[in-house]
């Protein structure tokens, strides 16, 4: 197959469907699949109801039963490792969960390729955190409680990704939504954090719009809601309810990953305790969307309209996130636009296609370590700073905080693609792919990945290097071991992450789930493709060498400053968008539906009431008690009587 | 013998006592003049059942008669109560239960 | 003659009534309150009995009938389906839980404490009745029957507006239940001149056949009734007024309970009797039941008042189980079905964990609190998890069945499902906005000698949300009871569920459909 570098999207990959699921049932280690799930989920429970008891070892309960997952998930991949390509997929039915005519579903989970890396670094990552939290939140009165929704979080996750059908991933999908709220809004005393927690669960029920109208679709057309019995098939169904179904889809995954239009959530999503921002809005929740995308290819392999709608969101919101952390001087923020941005290659190339699919999901996994890893740091850093996150108040930090320095600089080299570091092999394959497939699409994806090392850099700079520009009451200090001893081990996944791909690993590893690709030929040698990225992001750090390192960094953020940079501040406006075209007319109405609902249903019924009332009032005064008058009125009621009688008989 | 004479002062009795509660205030007076009217039609059922030859009417007379004699008693009893309290029988001072 | 258990379910409640009423009436007497307490859970031991011995295959059982007024065809019948048991189930185990919850609201009201008690029971003992009514006359009587506790409830006991609360709701549902006379005078008439003779049995009365006017006007006068009493847009309004002005217990009984009649009714008399009037009344009532969706979520996310906003969280969640009634497909009924008893659980929590911040206040404004959680979490915890199951997170019992009700209502006419999808969103605004304002921020100081829930209070909350998540995961033993009722109702509709387009191949993996 020959493809030009212009091709138009729509002719993406319809070589060969999707593969269809087959799932073996599960036997040997795979018969514990569910006790992946049921550890955190009672951990959860246990810290949750246990109340006050649970507080001396509340915290330790909740990293051992991650660490129990990710051992049963570590054994569950080794087994999965040992089996032929074709027999990689295992189903458990757990038991019907709804049954209604023809609707039933099953509570049940399939375990893949797919769904193997994601427990790993639901449960390796997601352990590791746990750990890290134990310092992090040592001083927090309400530690337990953190744990038990942190386990909470990790069940609901792992139910996401285990699900063998579209409502239990809903299940999922809701739970983990619902974690992420209550985590959020976990210093709840703080009105930004409450406000912030309602905003994200808000807007990805917007999302769930796309989801639930999908899994309706998708069972009014196939009389299930299964992945396999859809996967086989799939493409029979009718263009126009594949693309629609695509596109449902795709508002699900705008939601949860914070892909524009629905990105305005994640910013204000770091008012949680930084360790969440490192699991839930960096390295696992977020990824969730890009996983919905993945694991629907048989939709979007047959509806390559909503493939080319899947690739604008990624090319746009890649670069929105990208822009948006140039301008962040809260160093949360700044990494929550990178996150969003870099979640933006993964839809990007999730987008593509056979072609893309398996680095969609290699650039979540080496993001996840990497991003998590400088989450972490972040949180080091604050915990330094006495909870200050402007990075104007940092500077020369490296000598302070030499582990945290050390191993936040792998996270920085990983992301922004230097060569041999885990984020330049997964980032430079989807730059590949996309430049595989349309020019202005491999063009916003090369011209972020400049952005990316610009923000990266700048971040470095104003945190780690240059004057000092803390106040004289802060006294910086490395965090102690239980702190930094996860970021080390991260530090060294984002390393070393790139080894997924030695001898293509990965991309054969998700093969039976994603299908084969087709090897594409570029306009030019990838190695000269791979000069080219390298080129554009060493522009990059040289651009914020010269505009931020080079400089003296103000304590207090200028306010004479180009449009460009202050749209970027104001998130590109994103809020003001929401509030303008929403939030206020919405309020309006809703004021107006009010008003209409008291005085004029009401009304009307208050009024008949009253016109009853007023009625009752005139005629009462006949009633004027006097016996004779009701007399006469006796009479004159007989003698009408009588005439009416009498005209009736005479007639 | 006809029963025209008797209907025409049926009616006449239950005139005058139909005009009788209407203008009068004293509740005596009133009350007499409710008895004319009920008596009127006693007379006016009785000279029925006569041409029909059945005893009906008869029967029903005595009801009436019977129902005017209970009433005669709670309505005087009533009226008493009032003159009583109030030293008065004006039916036209007694307009308290309105609305 | 076996044993009459219905009439036995009815008869306890009611004769407990009738004992806590004539119980000395002593100011701090808690005689009464064990009593009432010990009545209501003999009734919910007997319901147990009852729904443990139901046979979901074997529809109508339990049946009892004796001819009542043979001039009328009217009948003292009782039987149970699985959509009356679902109900019956409800009631028997929300009205302990309220008795427990309201332990101290009776006192201090316009009647004794007895009294409160007294017609709690009174009114358990006939919305039983009515869930078990299988004569059109009895279930009238019955159904009328339920005002008079309700309307003391609300004018003896409640809060400061309850007078006109209480007459308003009496006028609302008096208007309704008058054309719902008209109509069973009129069922009479047709009845008289059918093969049975006058009759009000369910049984013989579906088997008429019956003009197709005369049967949508019979069937208007049935369904005004129900839908004021459900309530629907646009004859809502009693339900704010009556929520805001009783006693949390009140509410629960009235919401969660007395209106779920309305949407039974359409279900068992509805469609059961006037099958073409209800299909040629379908897109209409469908409409309206949308827009009751979107319109009571709106409304609450205006109120500044709890319970009112609780009320209208209600008018929207009527609007998804009448849809899913009229969308005629077993999806749809089984989630309106299931969705009765799940709002039932899911309101009364809610009513009751914020009766009882409200009791600690003073006040039900919302912007009279602030950072609750700080003191008292472990309300705030139930209050959330009440709330979450409002906005039917999924996990929680709701969601099956607004799920289903949404799924039943796209296989139907997918625009319906798209308008009522929107409400899910109102419903996260609405609810996380009312938790927002009360529980988060900076304590407000006059909550913050707030007491948290005492054991009391929790162990009335307790069986709710326990329920409330056994049945999110586990919905089953209700479904089983549910489905054949529903197969049997759409089969009197004579309606069918509609085909999947490319039906999925069964039998990938140990996944087997074997449906019969």
């Amino acid at each position: 197959m020959t493809t030009t570098v212009v091709t138009p999207l729509s002719a993406i990959s319809l070589a060969e469907g999707a593969p269809v699921i087959e799932a073996a049932s599960a036997d040997g280690v795979f018969s514990l699949l569910w006790l992946i799930i049921a550890l955190p989920a009672l951990g959860a429970a246990i810290l949750l109801l246990g109340g006050r008891r649970t507080d001396a070892w509340g915290h330790l309960l909740g990293v051992a039963t991650v660490a129990g997952s990710f051992a049963l998930s570590l054994l569950a991949f080794l087994a999965l490792l040992g089996r032929d390509a074709e027999d990689r997929s295992v189903g458990q039915t757990l038991y019907s969960w709804i049954e209604a005519g023809p609707f039933t579903v099953d509570l049940a989970l399939l375990y893949d390729p797919l769904s193997a890396l994601f427990l790993l670094l639901i449960t390796g990552v997601g352990g590791i955190i746990h750990v890290y939290s134990i310092g992090y939140m040592e001083h927090d009165a309400r530690r337990r409680r953190f744990f038990g929704y942190l386990n909470l979080f990790v069940a609901a996750m792992l139910v996401l990704v285990l699900a063998d059908n579209y409502l239990v991933l809903f299940l999922g999908w809701e739970g983990v939504g619902l974690a992420s709220y209550l985590l959020i809004g976990f210093w709840q005393h703080k009105p930004s954090a409450a406000a912030a927690a309602k905003k994200a669960f808000v807007v990805n029920r917007v999302g769930d719009i796309g989801m639930a109208l999908g899994v309706m679709l998708a069972f009014a057309t196939f009389g299930t809601v299964g992945f396999a019995e859809i996967s086989a098939v799939a493409g029979e169904a009718s263009d126009g309810v594949l693309t629609a179904l695509g596109l449902l889809f795709l508002l699900a995954a705008a939601g949860k990953s914070a892909q524009v239009p629905l990105q305005s959530w994640l910013l204000d999503a770091m008012e949680g305790p930084t360790p969440v921002s490192a699991l839930i809005h960096a390295a696992t929740m977020v990824t969730a969307g890009v996983y919905l995308v993945v694991r629907s290819n048989f939709i979007y392999e047959a509806a390559p309209v909503a493939q080319t709608a899947v690739v604008i969101v990624g090319a746009v919101t890649l670069l929105w996130g990208a822009i948006i952390g140039t301008a962040k001087d809260d160093i949360k923020k700044a990494l929550a636009g990178s996150t969003m941005s870099q979640i933006g290659y993964m839809m990007l190339a999730a987008g593509l296609g056979v072609a893309g699919y398996a680095f969609a999901i290699f650039h979540l996994l080496t993001h996840g370590f990497f991003k998590a890893n400088m989450f972490l740091g972040a949180g080091s850093v604050m915990h330094a700073m006495d909870d200050d996150v402007d990075m104007r108040h940092y500077g020369a930090l490296q000598k302070m905080l030499p582990v945290t320095f050390l191993t936040f600089a792998m996270g920085y080299l990983a992301i922004i693609g230097f060569p041999g570091f885990s984020g330049f092999w997964s980032k430079d394959k989807i730059i590949e792919a996309a430049f595989g497939e349309n020019l202005v699409v491999g063009l916003a994806a090369l011209l972020g990945a400049g952005i990316t090392a610009f923000y990266m850099t700048r971040l470095m700079l104003m945190t780690f290097f240059g004057e000092k520009r803390w106040s004289e009451d802060v006294h910086p200090h490395e965090s102690p071991k239980v702190m930094t001893v996860p970021l080390i081990v991260l530090a060294a996944l984002s390393v070393l992450g790139g080894a997924m791909l030695l001898g293509n690993w990965v991309v054969e590893w998700l093969e039976p789930t994603v299908g084969h690709a087709e090897h594409h030929e570029l306009a030019v040698s990838p190695l000269v493709m791979t000069l080219i990225v390298t080129v554009v992001v060493a522009v990059g750090v040289a651009l914020a060498w010269v505009l931020v390192g080079k400089r003296e960094v103000p304590r207090v953020a200028p306010a004479n400053v180009s449009v460009f940079t202050r749209a970027a501040r104001a998130d590109l406006y994103g809020d003001a968008l929401n509030e303008g075209l929403f939030m206020r007319p919405g309020d309006r109405f809703v004021g107006d539906l009010t008003r209409f609902d008291d005085h004029g249903v009401d009304g009307a019924v208050n009024g008949t009431a009253a016109a009853f009332g007023g009625m009752s009032g005139v005629f009462r005064r006949w009633q004027n008690g006097f016996v004779r008058s009701y007399a006469l009125s006796l009479l004159a009621g007989a003698v009408l009587l009588l005439a009416v009688l009498l005209a009736v008989n005479l007639a | 013998m006809s029963e025209t004479p008797f209907l025409v002062l049926s009616a006449i009795l239950f005139t005058i006592g139909a005009v009788g509660v209407l203008t009068r205030r004293n509740a005596l007076v009133l009350f007499m003049c409710v008895e004319m009217m009920l008596n009127a039609t006693n007379l006016a059922l009785v000279t029925f059942s006569r041409v029909h030859g059945n005893l009906d009417g008869q029967v029903t007379a005595f009801f009436v008669m019977v129902v005017a004699a209970a009433e005669v008693v709670v309505g005087l009893a009533i009226i008493v109560t009032i003159f009583r309290t109030r030293r008065s029988a004006s039916v036209d001072d007694a307009s308290l239960l309105k609305y | 003659m076996s044993f009459p258990w219905l009439t036995v379910l009815m008869a306890v409640p009611l004769l407990g009534a009738v004992l806590v009423a004539l119980l000395p009436k002593r100011p701090d007497g808690a005689l009464p309150k064990q009593v009432a307490f010990a009545f209501s859970l003999v009734t919910l031991l007997l319901a147990a009995l009852v729904g443990f011995g139901y046979d979901a295959r074997a529809g109508m059982q339990l049946t009892e009938e004796y001819t009542w007024i043979a001039a009328f065809g009217a009948h003292y019948a009782l039987g149970l389906d699985g959509i009356g048991l679902t109900l019956v189930l409800l009631t028997a185990i929300l009205v302990p839980v309220v008795i427990l919850a309201s332990w101290n609201d009776g006192d201090g009201g316009r009647w004794s404490t007895n009294s409160f008690f007294a017609w709690m029971l009174a009114l358990e003992g006939l919305a039983l009745g009515v869930f078990m009514a299988t004569d059109v006359f009895l279930f009238y009587v019955l159904f009328e029957a339920t005002l008079i506790p309700i309307y003391f409830l609300i004018g003896g006991f409640g809060g400061a507006r309850r007078s006109y609360a209480a007459m308003k709701f009496l006028l609302y549902s008096l208007l309704g239940g008058l054309l719902m006379l008209a109509s069973v005078i009129g069922l009479y008439v047709v009845s008289a001149d059918s093969e049975f003779g006058p009759t009000y049995l369910l049984s013989e009365l579906t088997q008429i056949e019956m003009d197709q006017n005369v049967g949508r006007w019979l069937f208007l006068g049935f369904f005004i009734a129900f839908a004021i009493k459900a309530p629907m847009f646009p004859v809502h309004t009693w339900l704010p007024d009556a929520a805001a002005a009783g006693t949390p217990g009140t509410s629960v009984l009235l919401v969660s309970i007395l209106d779920k009649i309305g949407t039974f009714g359409m279900i068992r008399f509805g469609l059961g009797l006037f099958p073409e009037a209800a299909q040629w009344a379908t897109p209409v009532v469908l409409v309206l039941a949308v827009f009751s969706v979107l319109y009571g979520a709106l409304l609450a996310i205006g109120q500044n008042s709890i319970p009112r906003l609780i009320a209208y969280t209600s008018v929207s969640h009527f609007g998804f189980i009448v849809l899913g009634i009229f969308v005629l497909n077993s999806a749809g009924q089984v989630g309106s079905t299931l969705y009765m008893f799940n709002h039932g659980l899911s309101t009364a929590a809610l009513f009751l964990v914020t009766g009882f911040l409200i009791r600690r206040r003073g006040s039900a404004l919302i912007s009279d609190y602030g950072g609750v959680e700080k003191v008292a979490p472990v309300l705030a915890g139930i209050f959330l998890v009440a709330g979450l199951s409002s906005l039917s997170l999924p996990g929680l019992s709701p969601f099956v069945s607004e799920f289903l009700v949404l799924v039943g209502a796209f296989t139907y006419n997918w625009w319906y499902a798209v308008f009522a999808v929107l409400g899910i969103v109102l419903a996260a605004l609405y609810i996380l906005l009312m938790y927002q304002r009360t529980m988060t921020g900076p304590t407000v100081p006059a909550v913050a000698p707030m007491r948290d829930l005492g054991l009391r209070e929790v162990s009335a909350l307790a069986p709710l949300l326990v329920l409330i998540v056994l049945l999110g995961f586990y919905p089953k033993p209700l479904t089983t009871i549910i489905e054949p009722a529903v197969q049997e109702t759409l089969q009197q509709v004579g309606v069918s569920d509609p085909a999947p387009d490319v039906p999925a191949t069964a039998g990938s993996g140990e996944h087997e459909e074997n449906d019969q």
